[in-house]
């Protein structure tokens, strides 16, 4: 007769501490995976609110109104130039139609109440659609205006009686929106203008593109730099150097150099970019060789771990058959390394686009509105374009500073998608 | 071997595309170029963009330093690589002078554009405060004089301070000392508050309290009137731009008898106020393309004047004789350079 064993107790018995050890492991686990989950749910959140407060920056709201594009209020001749075209009387032009919007006002602040429901820049935009389009001459158009930044506010917290506790729109303007929406004069509609155009000190007008043009720049330049320099450094200090002391005190100084603070690479730059070297101030080449110095020494590091993780094997089978060191290198150790090398770069890249500091100090903390067209016009980037929005009194500023926030983490995003799928495309498993 | 060759070829293309880009571009340095104070970017910017549109020279850059740091760079030098015009929250001081000269920045024209209130707000929700300078040194100082001794400062609630004011905590949200907003209200309320009450040292007179009823904020305005929404004990200290836009959520507390309303500050009952300024170098005019017209576009009527655009930014205007005799001046300057 054989005695029946529980398998626990024969586990007890033959390992004396396994049951103990599974907890253990069970507890180990779960605090990775809480771990794991509260970061993403601190992530999930700020996206969250990042998305609720900013996703109002990608609508603009806008008003149907009626021109009259003739020529007397226009104060043109019948035959034009394009000169005359550019300095027409819009501002009238405007007026007019507002007033015909709304006939019953009058009184000198209420009809600035009236016209101030439109975004200052309406002028501008009539005049170069004119330009655009001189046929419209003497014709009326209805045209969806953008309306002031107030106005917008407004009409995204839904116009009604709690949105009524918080604006700064007069009486007379919520009145008029009534008016208006009834009339079927108001709708929203996605901002091209937000992602089209320069900085602006009006809400309404404000755009991304002067700032994202900028941040390419500043970043290409970063990259071509860091990354020529950076990996041909790491392949030398690897591959090539004998390991004396300068090396050694070399190697300490790199990895001091990639915990220094930002901003005292923005001093050097300062002090030697515009300066010494008398380059202009508030350039992207500027900005892209103060974060070209700032990334340098975390590509260095990174590039040299990518080379040392490349098996010693493939060197000696290729110094074997007689390959000479710089080809041994160039030809296959190099190549292997590349993906943990762009890896590297990008994840560099990632940490320059976010800098604010380096840029104060040579000027690209500053209100551009023409988006750079060179790297030695003066330009801004995305996170100072976050900052100086965050500083602005005007309140609708708030709603353009997540959306900006957004497009930055839009633009981070597609890097390190960049970064993988360079990396899939050149990486080699063995 | 493919793989190897791609890479060759990566690194040329690299050091290629280095040289391209650090060579081949046109020296571009003949727009408008502006440093200096944080309180005037805002409607320096203003005009700048207008300026852009409704000309045909480019849009100025402005760029906010400081008004200290503006003057260090707008000395420097006179040329290219310098700016043009500075702004400021305050007047030139003598040293500065003395730095443009030793510098060959000698003959440089001094732009008065307006006034900026401070103001000491709170929640709508809260009763609004009625403060004399006194009271607010008397809340906010290091050390107040108490039986005609000077000790550590003990109230820790309005009440105690005088029996009108609101049964409130003493808290404060302002911003840190290197901001011009605290320069500015430490000269205007505590200096003036706390000689009305007989201190004559200056240090004491100067000292804001460091035992957490003070609490600086940061150089952003735009956080203090969060956290005042949120807290409706809070009292906060900024520029008279916020309040105006923000009207909705928050109050400004009366000082000396008088709001902070924008006909109290242009009259200039409301103590709390300052000039704002900004200084251009004569000798660009001719070097820099649209200076003078920038200037004339800052002074003119549409921007600046009593109904002007930068009103609706909170900016205060000058009364009008010393506004006729702002234009003349720039008219003069201009002038004079041709």
């Amino acid at each position: 007769m054989t005695e029946n064993i529980s398998p626990s107790r024969l586990s007890s018995q033959a390992l004396p501490g396994v049951e103990r050890r599974h907890r253990k492991e069970q507890i180990f686990r779960r605090l990775g995976l809480g771990a794991i989950l509260t970061s993403l749910l601190f992530l999930m959140f700020f996206l969250a609110l990042i998305v609720a407060r900013g996703h109002g920056a990608f609508l603009e709201t806008v008003i149907l109104v009626d021109y009259h594009f003739d020529h007397e209020t226009l104060d043109i001749d019948q035959a034009v130039s394009q000169n005359d075209l550019a300095n027409a009387n819009y501002r009238s032009v405007i007026r007019a139609a507002m007033r015909e919007l709304a006939p019953e006002v009058s009184g000198r602040s209420a009809r600035r109440d009236l016209y101030g429901i439109l975004g200052a820049g309406t002028e501008y935009d009539l005049r170069d659609l004119i330009i655009a389009q001189p046929s419209l001459l003497g014709t009326t158009a209805g045209i969806w205006t953008p309306s002031s930044d107030e106005f917008h506010l407004f009409h995204r917290n839904g116009g009604d009686r709690a949105s009524r506790q918080s604006t700064r729109l007069s009486p007379l303007q919520i009145e008029l929106y009534a008016e208006l929406d009834n009339a079927g004069r108001i709708k929203t509609r996605f901002n091209w203008t937000f992602l089209s155009s320069g900085d602006s000190r009006d809400p309404e007008q404000a755009g991304v593109w002067g700032a994202v043009k900028g941040s390419i720049l500043t970043l290409g330049i970063c990259f071509l730099l860091s990354f020529g320099v950076g990996t041909l450094a790491a392949i030398y200090l690897e591959e090539f150097a004998s390991k004396n002391w300068v090396m050694r005190v070399l190697e300490v100084n790199i990895n001091n150099l990639a915990a220094v603070p930002s901003i005292t690479y923005g001093l050097l730059g300062l002090a030697v970019f515009l300066n010494f070297f008398g380059l202009p101030r508030s350039a992207a080449l500027v900005g892209g060789l103060v974060l070209f110095l700032m990334t340098l020494p975390t590509i260095i590091i990174s590039s040299r771990v990518a080379l040392q993780a490349v098996p010693p094997s493939i060197r000696e089978a290729a110094l074997a058959v007689g390959a000479s060191r710089v080809q041994t290198v160039f030809h296959h150790v190099a190549p292997l390394a590349l993906p943990g090398m762009l890896t590297g770069s990008i994840i560099g890249m990632a940490r320059a686009l976010g800098e604010t500091a380096p840029l104060l100090m040579i000027g690209m903390v500053a209100f551009i509105v023409d988006p750079p067209s060179g790297v030695l016009d003066p330009s801004s980037a995305l996170p100072v374009q976050v900052y100086l929005w965050a500083e602005s009194p005007e309140r609708a500023f708030a709603e353009k500073t997540a959306g900006a926030i957004m497009v930055l983490l839009v633009f981070l995003i597609t890097m390190n998608l960049a970064a993988i799928l360079l990396r899939r495309k050149f990486e080699k498993r063995w | 071997m493919g793989r190897t060759h791609k890479f060759v070829r990566m690194l040329k293309l690299v050091s290629v595309a280095a040289l391209v880009s650090g060579a081949n571009q046109a020296w571009a340095g003949d727009e408008i170029r502006i440093v200096g104070s944080s309180t005037v970017f805002p409607f320096a910017t203003v005009v700048a963009e207008r300026f852009g549109r409704t000309s045909s020279f480019g849009t100025p850059v402005v760029e906010s330093t400081g008004s200290g740091s503006g003057f260090r760079l707008f000395c420097s030098g006179v040329g290219d690589d310098t700016p043009d015009a500075t702004n400021s929250s305050r007047a030139i001081m003598a040293s500065e002078i003395e730095l443009c000269r030793a510098n060959g920045v000698t003959d440089i024209v001094e732009v008065k554009i307006g006034f900026d209130g401070i103001v000491l707000a709170n929640s709508r929700r809260a009763e609004q405060f009625e403060l004399t300078t006194a009271q607010i040194f008397l809340a906010l100082a290091k050390t107040v004089p108490v039986d005609g001794q000077l000790v550590a400062n003990p109230f820790t609630n309005w009440r105690q301070i005088s029996a009108n004011l609101p049964d409130q905590e003493i808290v404060v949200f302002g911003p840190p000392p290197t901001s011009g907003t605290r320069d500015s209200f430490v000269e205007l309320v505590m200096e003036t508050g706390g000689q009305t009450l007989g201190i004559t040292d200056g240090t004491s007179l100067a000292t804001m309290r460091e035992d957490g009823r003070f609490v600086e904020a940061g150089e952003n305005d735009n956080l203090i009137v969060q956290k005042l929404n949120a807290d409706p004990d809070a009292l906060g200290i900024f520029g008279f731009s916020f309040l105006d836009q923000n009207g909705d959520k928050i109050q400004g507390s009366a000082i000396n008898g008088f709001d902070p309303s924008f006909e109290n500050i242009a009259d200039g009952l409301y103590a709390v106020s300052r000039p704002l300024y900004f200084y251009v170098k004569r000798a660009h005019l001719d070097l820099t393309p649209g200076l003078g017209d920038y200037v004339a576009e800052f002074i003119s009527d549409t921007a600046t004047g009593d109904e002007g655009y930068l009103s609706d930014r909170g900016l205060i205007p000058l009364a009008g004789a010393e506004r006729a005799a702002m234009v003349g001046a720039v008219a003069d300057f201009r002038a004079a350079a041709f």
